[in-house]
Order: structure tokens, then C-alpha cells, then sequence
């Protein structure tokens, strides 16, 4: 409780102060009874219960280090400011101080909850810096669809999971949890890791699929439209959710547009627009799949979208599949052939853990000097990318994810940018909550699904 | 007016930006309707125009990209706000403020978005170091980033 200057002393678990803009109570935990009666005092402007509440950054219902200030009048919410920056960690600053390929361990981090789309962005800019984005093999291209179509699923199970738990059902959040595990499970077999893969390497992927890996994907599909069907129904049982959800949190497409809202946001607009379909990458364009649509514009709309972007991305990865088997791991390549940009070592499973292969290591200590030589330059000092500005962007699971990248010709980046679409998306936070309730507030945050990791970089 | 890559790039003189960006937004023809935002670029060697702004658009009615580079000198660091043709560009353009010092003037409220309001400096900028310590593993001493040895 602050100090008051001229305390109230009805006012009980208030503080006061008259402050030019009128006396204003200070509240922390008090009894809302006693300060409704202390504003009523005679002669106090105050009695139109204007109230600015501080929301965040701990908060669990504001998705991260999110702080959102309120100015409410009763429980309309007359304004919002959003205040980010609580998770600010420089990642575009380190990438500068890095070679090329380093830059991937970094942007990984950005929006952690879509590692995969960060590093495909990225690899994508350089790569066209680099001129070589014809030159990607195949079976790179395929397994990196596969990653970011698995990551889309993960990413919307991680943000409709919490939407539900923000709005009490609990029991969504934990179904929603315990799919995405088995996503961040195939994750952990392909790179070895859960989260910050550092697997889309600029000129393909780090790796190709370890063995078992196809029969876990099998398993996958044939498992998870059942799991989404027990998620659907437990929504849909819910008449609780369908009254918080339904015509909360509008933003028709004028409003999108102008604010430069992508994603699952503006497909709920009503406009379908996906950059897989419009701008492909990766061979996009050779792929099946319909791009959902709603034009509810409301945070129920946006939740039917990104159960259908699931399904869709179920169908994308069972084509991927096919077309990873049949194929011979090891002999079709996963990394561009050229040696100047192309990591030299293929990883193997050695006595003390994964590391460059025998083979590789025999080849350059006792066979080849040049081998040697250009593993140490590639390793050490990174490849050289032509002097110029590159922009690539790829619809990621939360809307456009674009990289813009800047070399000066040297083994470093000069300057890397991610525009990140929940940097982008949560400016519209104001437009959708500011005129209504402030529990409609918590639903509008969850149908941004934004990831402060993101936001602040 | 630069073409590479695949990318169209126009180099605009500042005061000319708000009036080819609203241009470009409300040209049928033209139709960019969405502007991904503004990255900042800071070019220390780049006498008298050592600050870029550059701004990526994106026309959905046609399907195209196009880029809008502005500059700014160090000691003049001003460029007019999009905001008004693009309301997107306010976070963007506050988080450029914050990170290279560019003054956009016409901003409603150009503050600081990603560092402290109180922070000192601009944290992208070329001559603001990294910063970090040196790390000392198994008797080697590793520098912090900023002092390693670079290969430029």
C-alpha cells in the first residue's frame, strides 16, 4: 500500500492523493465495497468508477510477459496499451556478431514456439542472397515442409490449449498439451531436440531422418485425427466457451488490412490468403491442401481455422511422407552440394555421443588436404554472401514471418530483421478489446496467440 | 530504383516517402495494400546517409512485393511516419526509434518500445557494442563476441 497524502478514512484498504487530474485511490488487494463507498464521498468526481488496472507482465492469462494497462469504466474497457519489451534479448543484435550459420541458433529462439519456421525464414533470405534457391535438393525441401507443417500443429495445439485454460476449461488445455507432445516427440527423434532445433541450415537441413523415423510418422497420422477429434468435441460441449468466444474480439478485414494483420487472423476476415498458396517456397506449390476460411472475424472463428490448419497440415505431411519413403536415406542429399557453403560433416553416432562421422574425420585428417582446409575454413571462418538486401517471408503458423537480411560481402550478417507476426498482430489488441468487456479482453490476447519470444526478440 | 534478386528496391528521397507511399497504397494499379513494416539499417561509411529506413510492401490484389529505402543522416536522423498511410508501421516505426535513433516525425506517440524507457543509446547501431564477458572453460579464456576474432 503506498503512502496517501490526505488519507480517506473511509477509504479502509485505499490510499488517496489528489492529483491534478482529481483524487485517485491506489489499490492493491482491498475490499471493493469499501472503496466504491470511499469514492462516493460528497464533491468526488470519482463516482464513475474510472479505474486503471495494471495487467502483467506476470500474468498467466496474458501468454508470456505480456503487460497490458486497462482504463476501465465499470467493466468496459474504454483503453488498452499494450507494453512489451519484458523479453527483449537481442537476438537480432548477436546474430551480427555470428556467421551465417551460427545466425540459425539464434533466430530459433525468437518465437519459441515455432523454432522451425524462425530458421526456414532465415535460410530462405540467405539462401537468396546466396543465389543458390534453385539448388536446394529435394529431399531437403521435403523434409522442411514436413518440420514446419508438424511445427504449425504444435504451435496452434500450444496456442488453442491455453485459450481454453483462460477461459476455465482445463481439461482442453491438458488434451491440447498432450498432443502437442507428440509433435515436440518427433521433434526430439528428427533433431534431437524439443525446442531451438538449429535444424534448417542455410543450403538445406542439418540432418536427414534417423531411422524409425517414418514408421513414428505413420503412427502420428494415424493417431492424431482421432486425438483432434476428442479436442473438437470437448469445445464443442462446451456452451461456455462458444458464449466467450463467439463475436468477442472482432476485427473485420478493413481492420486487418490497415493493421497489417496476417495469419490465421486475416483468414478469419474472411480473405484466404496464405503464402503457401500465393507466394510458394520450399515447393509449396507442388503439395494438396485447402486454405480454411471463416468470416466470423471473432475469436471463435480464428479457433475453427486453426483446428482446420491442422487438418490441412495432416494432409501435407502425410504427402510428405510418401515422398520421403522409397527414397534411400544417406544417398539422396539433404545439404547443397557445393563445398564452399555446404556443412562438411555429416553427423554419426559415435561412442561419446553424436558427432562428425568416422568417415568424414578419416577423410580429412589422413586422406585429403583440401578436405581439411575446407572444413577448417567452413567452420571456422563461415562462407562469404554476396554484398545486398534480401526479403523472405513464409506464412508461419501465426502469419507472415518475413526476414529481411543485409550482407556487406563478408562471413557475417550486417543486419538481420525478423518481422514477426505476433510483433505485428498484437498492435491490434486495442482495436479488438477497447469498447468491450475486460473478460473479453483474456479471449482476444488467446486468439492473437501471441508469443512474446516473438514480439520482443 | 535498384532490381535484385528477384526484389524490386526504390531508393526514395525522405521528404518524398509519405506521398509515394500513399501513392502506392491507393493506385489501383498499384494497390500495395499492406506494409510489413520498417527495418532499420545503420551504415556508418555511409557519409551523410548513414541511417536506412526500409520499408517491405505487399500488394495482395496483385500478388507483388516491392521495397522503399530511405536514408537519413546521423546528424539530422528524421524521417517523415507512415503511420497515417499504414497504421501497421507504429510498432515498427517506435521499435526502429528505439533500436537506431531515427526520429519519425508525425508518430502519434514515439517512444520506446523493446528497451527501457530510461535507456541510454541505441542499441543497433554500429558503434553501440554488444557487450558480454569473457567466458573462461577448461583454463582457455573465450572473449565475448564483440572481441573475437573476425575474418572480414
Amino acid at each position: 500500500m503506498s503512502a496517501s497524502t490526505s488519507a480517506s478514512g473511509r477509504a479502509g484498504g485505499a490510499a488517496s492523493s489528489d492529483t491534478a487530474e482529481g483524487r485517485v485511490y491506489n489499490v492493491g488487494g482491498a475490499d471493493w465495497d469499501e472503496i466504491v463507498a470511499a469514492a462516493g464521498e460528497p464533491g468526488d468526481r470519482s463516482g464513475e468508477e474510472r479505474m486503471v488496472i495494471n495487467m502483467g507482465p506476470q500474468h498467466p492469462s496474458t501468454h508470456g510477459v505480456l503487460r497490458l494497462i486497462l482504463t476501465l469504466d465499470g467493466e468496459t474497457v474504454t483503453e488498452l496499451r499494450p507494453v512489451i519489451g519484458y523479453l527483449h534479448t537481442g537476438i537480432e543484435k548477436n546474430m551480427e556478431y555470428r556467421t551465417w550459420t551460427q545466425g540459425v541458433t539464434f533466430c530459433t529462439r525468437a518465437d519459441y514456439l515455432m523454432p522451425i519456421f524462425n530458421e526456414t525464414a532465415y535460410c530462405l533470405a540467405v539462401e537468396r542472397l546466396l543465389g543458390i534457391s534453385d539448388r536446394i535438393p529435394e529431399r531437403a525441401n521435403v523434409i522442411r515442409v514436413l518440420m514446419m507443417e508438424l511445427n504449425r500443429i504444435s504451435s496452434h495445439l500450444g496456442g488453442i490449449g491455453p485459450l481454453g485454460l483462460e477461459l476455465g476449461a482445463s481439461t482442453v488445455f491438458i488434451y491440447g498439451m498432450r498432443e502437442r507432445e507428440k509433435v515436440l516427440d518427433l521433434f526430439e527423434l528428427i533433431t534431437g531436440l524439443r525446442m531451438n532445433h538449429a535444424f534448417i541450415r542455410p543450403g538445406g537441413v542439418s540432418q536427414d531422418l534417423p531411422p524409425g523415423a517414418i514408421e513414428k510418422l505413420r503412427e502420428f497420422l494415424a493417431v492424431m485425427p482421432g486425438k483432434l477429434g476428442e479436442l473438437r468435441a470437448l469445445f464443442d460441449a462446451a456452451p461456455a466457451f462458444k458464449a466467450r468466444t463467439k463475436d468477442v474480439a472482432y476485427l473485420d478485414l478493413t481492420g486487418c488490412m490497415a493493421l497489417g494483420v496476417t495469419g490465421p487472423m486475416l483468414r478469419t476476415a474472411g480473405l484466404p490468403w496464405d503464402l503457401r498458396k500465393s507466394q510458394p517456397y520450399c515447393g509449396y506449390e507442388t503439395y494438396e491442401f485447402d486454405v480454411p476460411v471463416r468470416d466470423t472475424c471473432d475469436a471463435y472463428g480464428r479457433y475453427i481455422v486453426r483446428m482446420d490448419e491442422i487438418d490441412q497440415s495432416l494432409r501435407i505431411i502425410s504427402q510428405c511422407v510418401d515422398r520421403l519413403v522409397g527414397k534411400h536415406p544417406g544417398n539422396d542429399p539433404v545439404m547443397i552440394e557445393d563445398a564452399k557453403i555446404g556443412w562438411p560433416a555429416r553427423l554419426a553416432l559415435g561412442p561419446d555421443g553424436l558427432g562428425p562421422s568416422p568417415d568424414h574425420i578419416a577423410h580429412i585428417m589422413s586422406q585429403s588436404m583440401e578436405a581439411l582446409i575446407h572444413h577448417f575454413k567452413l567452420v571456422t571462418e563461415g562462407f562469404r554472401v554476396p554484398a545486398g538486401q534480401a526479403y523472405a517471408a513464409i506464412e508461419s503458423a501465426r502469419g507472415e514471418l518475413g526476414c529481411h537480411v543485409v550482407s556487406d560481402g563478408g562471413t557475417r550478417p550486417f543486419r538481420v530483421h525478423l518481422r514477426d507476426p505476433s510483433f505485428n498482430n498484437l498492435q491490434a489488441l486495442p482495436a479488438m478489446a477497447e469498447g468491450g468487456l475486460i473478460a473479453d479482453v483474456i479471449p482476444a490476447i488467446a486468439s492473437i496467440d501471441p508469443v512474446l519470444g516473438g514480439v520482443d526478440r | 530504383m535498384v532490381a535484385d534478386r528477384g526484389e524490386l528496391t526504390f531508393h526514395v528521397r525522405r521528404e518524398h516517402l509519405p506521398a509515394v507511399a500513399r501513392r502506392l497504397r491507393d493506385d489501383p494499379a498499384l494497390a500495395f495494400e499492406v506494409c510489413t513494416g520498417v527495418s532499420g539499417v545503420h551504415y556508418p561509411v555511409d557519409q551523410g546517409r548513414e541511417l536506412h529506413a526500409v520499408y517491405h510492401l505487399l500488394s495482395i490484389t496483385h500478388n507483388r512485393r516491392l521495397r522503399l529505402e530511405v536514408s537519413a543522416p546521423d546528424a539530422d536522423p528524421h524521417i517523415p511516419s507512415l503511420v497515417e498511410v499504414y497504421p501497421a508501421n507504429d510498432w515498427h516505426e517506435r521499435e526502429t526509434w528505439d533500436f537506431y535513433g531515427i526520429v519519425f516525425d508525425g508518430h502519434p506517440a514515439l517512444t520506446r518500445i523493446e528497451m527501457p524507457d530510461d535507456w541510454k543509446g541505441h542499441p543497433q547501431r554500429k558503434d553501440y557494442p554488444l557487450g558480454g564477458i569473457p567466458v573462461e572453460y577448461r583454463g582457455a579464456t573465450v572473449p565475448p563476441p564483440d572481441e573475437r576474432r573476425g575474418y572480414q
